[in-house]
């Protein structure tokens, strides 16, 4: 917040773009912020385009919004709030995996009723900490909406460590984490771990999830989650391809945004869930003329659920 | 009992808190059954951002919190209901349509804060307060308002019960026997956006969810029944209250949402104990789901053309 002063001191964008991009990255805040933007944009755009693909977003959700009460939780007891972030995420990784999924019937009733008390309880007992904790309320409204403007060189050192060792893994599970999401019953037959491999997921998204929050704050975690994600698998259904799209998505949204709020006095989180949504629906739009002009009457076919499931996993 | 019983008529604002919570308890119970019955706690999810979007709204242009909490969250329901009907609930488009909600959510925080930074900088408080309860905080004539909305949702949604646990459990059957499916499910989804509203002002809009969400779920593993699951959810969710509120006055550093959704929690908790012990008696099992074996008989009779 402190530093949309800064900002505001600063002239509004001019005729030249290369000056503006020139004048913004002679701020050492706005290189970390760029920097930080684009770890957090790559890694929630893989992990997102999983999540969206395994229809997980409200899975997804929970486990942003929980790592706000390790955060809470760590400035009320003064150790490291980096710590609180994974802590919270990775707790609530592990309780929803331990839920028992409904074997028939309705698909997981009573997993999302889980999933909602889960979230709900860690929300309130992140009002706990921040009551007992009594202090600023700045620090909350941080937690929750992010600082984006002030990330530091180490805390950007972090980031890209974790990014790594998150992105490493999923370069693990990713294929057969794809197959048993495609088609589940075949990746069972074939030997594939399906259950040990979801587990590992919920804990690589709980990773990112905390990850990700420390830059944009525990609520706005699933813009980046979700929209470039969504974007890539309505514009096409090629694994590979959609990852990267995802990316590149991801990391364009991330910088537009942050380009944009330098010339405002207007939140960064609003900017990236704003430039997130209009690509998201802009990609819809896209799908719809494809679909409208190929005539294609095979419902979702632009998604990637209707791949092809018989890639080999070796 | 008796000592709480004294206590709550001592202090004026115990007393708004406790008929305003009962009724809001009462309410989510019942709405958050058929919910988790629908598998619809996503949507739950996302109208607890949207009102926290729309009360924030509402504070920046000045205007009443609740017109924008309560506008915010039925516009979000009926656009849900459209959602719906397009194709079959496609929780990525819910997602990334909440997730742009909460970052103008942000951005009305921020021009809130702004705005009132000059006239004695409550705006942070009032930020939290939206999202994370002040049932401590209702005034009179607000815990009356609260009561008749939240009376009105809970008699609304009985009436509306039968048939739409019917058209949840078997839409087809229900379709062809002439019960109105989609003009339900829309009603359901305004109402559930009107207990959205009412019960941000109990426990904020971040911790709604858990309203909805856990005395529904305790209540769907302990009977196999719809309707003694409907009244059960109910009275876990008015004890839930009671209980945590009772909590939040004894212990002081205690917050209330976080009471009431810490005992919410712990029941729902307990019955994950306690189902399995109660399977091993009868066979057949109450092992938590409630469709389909239990619910047809009862309810099949009651929806005769």
């Amino acid at each position: 917040m402190s530093t949309s002063v800064h900002l505001v001191a600063l002239a509004g964008p001019g005729a030249n773009p290369v000056d503006d991009v020139r004048q913004m990255l002679a701020l050492h805040f706005m290189v970390n912020a760029f920097r930080a933007g684009a770890v957090v944009a790559v890694l929630g755009a893989v992990i997102g385009w999983y999540m969206v693909l395994r229809r997980q977003s409200f899975v997804g959700h929970t486990l942003a919004v929980v790592s706000f009460p390790g955060a809470a939780a760590a400035l009320w007891l003064g150790v490291s709030v980096t710590a609180g972030y994974f802590a919270g995420s990775i707790a609530a990784a592990l309780v929803i995996a331990l839920v028992p999924r409904s074997p028939a019937g309705r698909p997981g009733s009573q997993e999302s009723a889980v999933i909602g008390t889960v979230q709900a309880f860690a929300l309130a007992t992140g009002a706990l900490f921040v009551s007992l904790y009594g202090g600023f309320l700045d620090s909350v409204t941080g937690l929750l909406f992010g600082s984006f403007l002030g990330v530091s060189d180490g805390q950007v050192a972090a980031l890209a460590v974790v990014a790594v060792v998150v992105l490493a893994t999923m370069a693990l599970l990713g294929r057969p984490l794809f197959f048993a999401t495609v088609d589940r019953n075949v990746a069972v037959a074939r030997g594939v771990p399906e259950r040990a491999l979801s587990v590992a997921f919920l804990l690589v998204l709980g990773c990112t999830a905390a990850e990700v929050s420390q830059i944009t704050g525990a609520l706005l975690v699933f813009a980046l989650l979700v929209m470039p994600a969504a974007a890539a698998q309505q514009l096409t259904a090629r694994p590979v391809l959609g990852l990267c799209l995802a990316v590149a998505l991801g990391l364009a949204v991330v910088w537009l945004a942050l380009a944009v709020a330098f010339y405002s006095t207007w939140p960064v989180g609003f900017f990236v869930s704003s430039v997130g949504f209009a690509v998201y629906l802009a990609a819809v739009a896209v799908r719809l003329v494809r679909d409208r002009t190929r005539r294609v009457a095979v419902p979702g076919a632009g998604r990637v659920g209707a791949a092809a499931p018989g890639m080999a996993v070796t | 009992m008796t000592t709480a019983a004294f206590f709550v008529f001592a202090h004026p604002f115990l007393s708004s808190a406790f008929g305003a919570g009962t009724a809001i308890a009462a309410a989510s119970g019942l709405v958050g059954y058929v919910v988790v019955l629908r598998g619809q706690v996503f949507a739950g999810d996302a109208l607890s951002h949207v009102a926290f979007t729309g009360a924030l709204a509402a504070l920046a242009f000045g205007v009443d919190l609740r017109l924008g909490l309560y506008g915010g969250c039925v516009a979000f329901a009926l656009l849900l209901a459209v959602l719906g009907r397009r194709s079959e609930a496609d929780d990525t488009v819910v997602g990334s349509v909440f997730a742009w909600v909460l970052g103008l959510g942000a951005l009305f925080l921020s021009l809130f804060t702004t705005s009132s930074t000059g006239t004695g900088g409550s705006g942070g408080t009032t930020g939290v307060n939206v999202l994370f309860g002040s049932i401590l905080g209702l005034s009179g004539s607000q815990a009356r308002a609260d009561v008749l909305v939240s009376a009105a949702v809970a008699v609304a949604l009985v009436a509306l019960a039968r048939p739409l646990v019917f058209a949840t459990v078997d839409p087809a059957v229900a379709r062809s026997r002439g019960v109105p499916v989609r003009m339900q499910s829309t009603a359901f989804l305004v109402l559930l956006g009107v207990t959205a509203g009412v019960a941000t002002q109990a426990v904020g809009a971040l911790l709604l969810l858990g309203l909805l969400a856990a005395p529904a779920g305790a209540a769907q593993r302990l009977t196999a029944r719809p309707f003694r699951a409907l009244w059960l959810s109910a009275g876990i969710a008015v004890g839930s209250m009671w209980v945590g509120l009772t909590i939040a006055y004894l212990v002081p550093a205690v917050p209330p949402s976080f009471g009431i959704l810490g005992v919410a929690t712990v029941v729902y908790l307990s019955t994950f104990a306690w189902a399995p012990m109660r399977r091993r008696h009868s066979p057949a099992g109450a092992g938590g789901q409630a469709f389909p074996g239990g619910v047809e008989p009862s309810v099949e009779p009651l929806v005769t053309p």
